[in-house]
């Protein structure tokens, strides 16, 4: 892909088209950027690095007790060991849901996220309404993704305030006995890994 | 600095909207503002609490009315300025008029994938040990600094316990204005709904978040 002719279905009057196609060719005529290196950054993002990542390390610690304790001891080490290491993942914490709590996580202040195993935040991550209602409705939210938690389950919220990222192991679902990783993997939503859901049982899978 | 950005508690700003099978990126110019932003923090001109700054430090219409990546775009011509890569003509006239200072390195396809698996680590050896253990009960300072700063407003002279201690990072307060990492030690610290949000909050919920040794006093 060059990037000379990959913004021609932009439309050319959206303003922020238009502002970063500029700023974009200013920094390239001055040697600062290589547009190449985008394209590649872009593509991590697209096509590498996702919430799959994360579907990985929640099925192993949901089928190795070892590999689970590891996972809560030092989860940036755990995770390093399947390969999912970098930006935003260089200092993971794992929460681990239980019968009685629930883990939810933001970053009120910003959009702090472990992109390493989750991938870029969603739009809502990001915008205002998650940030701003999580930390005091956090039941008003789960509404919203369609989880109604019971009454007396306990709701933890991580606010990212510092580089720590957090990835949430939802609770294994019934009937998954003698699953295998990749099978339990595809449980494994992105959301449940943030902790605005919880894991696909198999039939809804 | 209290700004727009620091979100938690604030009300009336309408429903979360989950989007259902969300794509990556909205639009093309998204994955460019992406890109760009991650190719010039490669310039090695500013830090990643710097970069945060540029894009909090906003008017509250301009920060709750832009996406996040329009945010984003608007701290990084700003840090871009700041730093002497873009000039406003340059900006105006939307190409390369002035020139620029000179980069510390700038990124190559080819190095992308080594400089993204290697990201950025924050953590730093603290030689003194940790004031607090876990279980210690902790009260947080209440400051209202013009510049920069991790703990959120609502979390501010609020007493609760400490969970975890973390190792030494970069102090996000004074490395923002170029007055040095000066690292500290991270701690959770977890505090009740009724503690931060008073009576009615819900009496399942806790909250915690992660605080330099600096934001906490001994309750």
């Amino acid at each position: 892909m060059t990037h000379d002719h990959d913004h021609d279905h932009d439309n050319e009057l959206d303003p922020m088209a238009a502002r970063v196609r500029a700023l974009e060719t200013i920094l390239t005529r001055k040697g600062l950027v290589d547009p190449a290196a985008i394209d590649v950054i872009v593509d991590t993002y697209e096509t590498k690095v996702g919430p799959r990542n994360g579907a990985r390390v929640v099925a192993k610690a949901w089928s190795d007790p070892a590999y689970a304790d590891w996972l809560r001891k030092d989860a940036t080490a755990a995770i390093a060991s399947l390969g999912f290491t970098g930006r935003q993942g260089e200092h993971m914490q794992a929460a681990f849901n239980t019968p009685d709590t629930h883990n939810l996580v933001v970053c009120t202040l910003c959009s702090c996220y472990p992109w390493a195993v989750l991938g870029l935040p969603p739009v809502w991550y990001k915008a205002p309404p998650y940030r701003s209602r999580a930390v005091i409705d956090p039941r008003g939210v789960l509404e919203e993704f369609g989880l109604t938690l019971p009454a007396d389950t306990k709701i933890r919220v991580w606010d990212s305030t510092a580089e720590l990222r957090y990835l949430v192991v939802p609770e294994r679902p019934a009937g998954t006995e003698g699953f295998s990783e990749e099978k339990l993997a595809g449980l494994v939503t992105r959301d449940s890994m943030i902790g605005t859901g919880v894991a696909l049982t198999p039939e809804a899978a | 600095m209290n700004g727009p950005h620091d979100l938690g508690g604030q009300m009336g700003l309408g429903p979360v909207a989950p989007e259902i099978d969300e794509p990556v990126f909205h639009a093309e110019w998204e994955k460019r503002a992406l890109g760009l932003t991650l190719a010039s923090g490669a310039l090695g001109a500013w830090n990643i609490d710097e970069s945060r700054h540029a894009r909090e430090n906003r008017h509250p219409v301009d920060y709750l009315s832009s996406s996040y990546y329009e945010i984003w775009i608007k701290g990084l011509e700003r840090l871009l300025k700041r730093h002497g890569f873009v000039s406003e003509r340059d900006l105006a006239k939307g190409r390369a008029v002035d020139g620029a200072a000179t980069p510390r390195r700038v990124l190559k396809a080819a190095d992308v994938p080594a400089t993204l698996a290697r990201g950025g680590p924050c953590d730093r050896p603290v030689e003194a040990p940790p004031r607090f253990k876990a279980g210690d009960r902790v009260v947080t300072k209440n400051f209202s600094p013009a510049g920069h700063t991790r703990l959120p407003r609502y979390a501010r002279r609020k007493e609760g316990v400490v969970e975890t201690v973390h190792e030494g990072f970069v102090f996000p307060d004074s490395n923002a204005h170029g007055e040095g990492e000066n690292p500290q030690r991270v701690y959770t610290v977890v505090f009740t709904g009724k503690e931060i949000w008073g009576e009615d909050a819900d009496p399942t919920l806790t909250v915690s978040i992660d605080a330099w040794e600096s934001y906490l006093e001994p309750a």
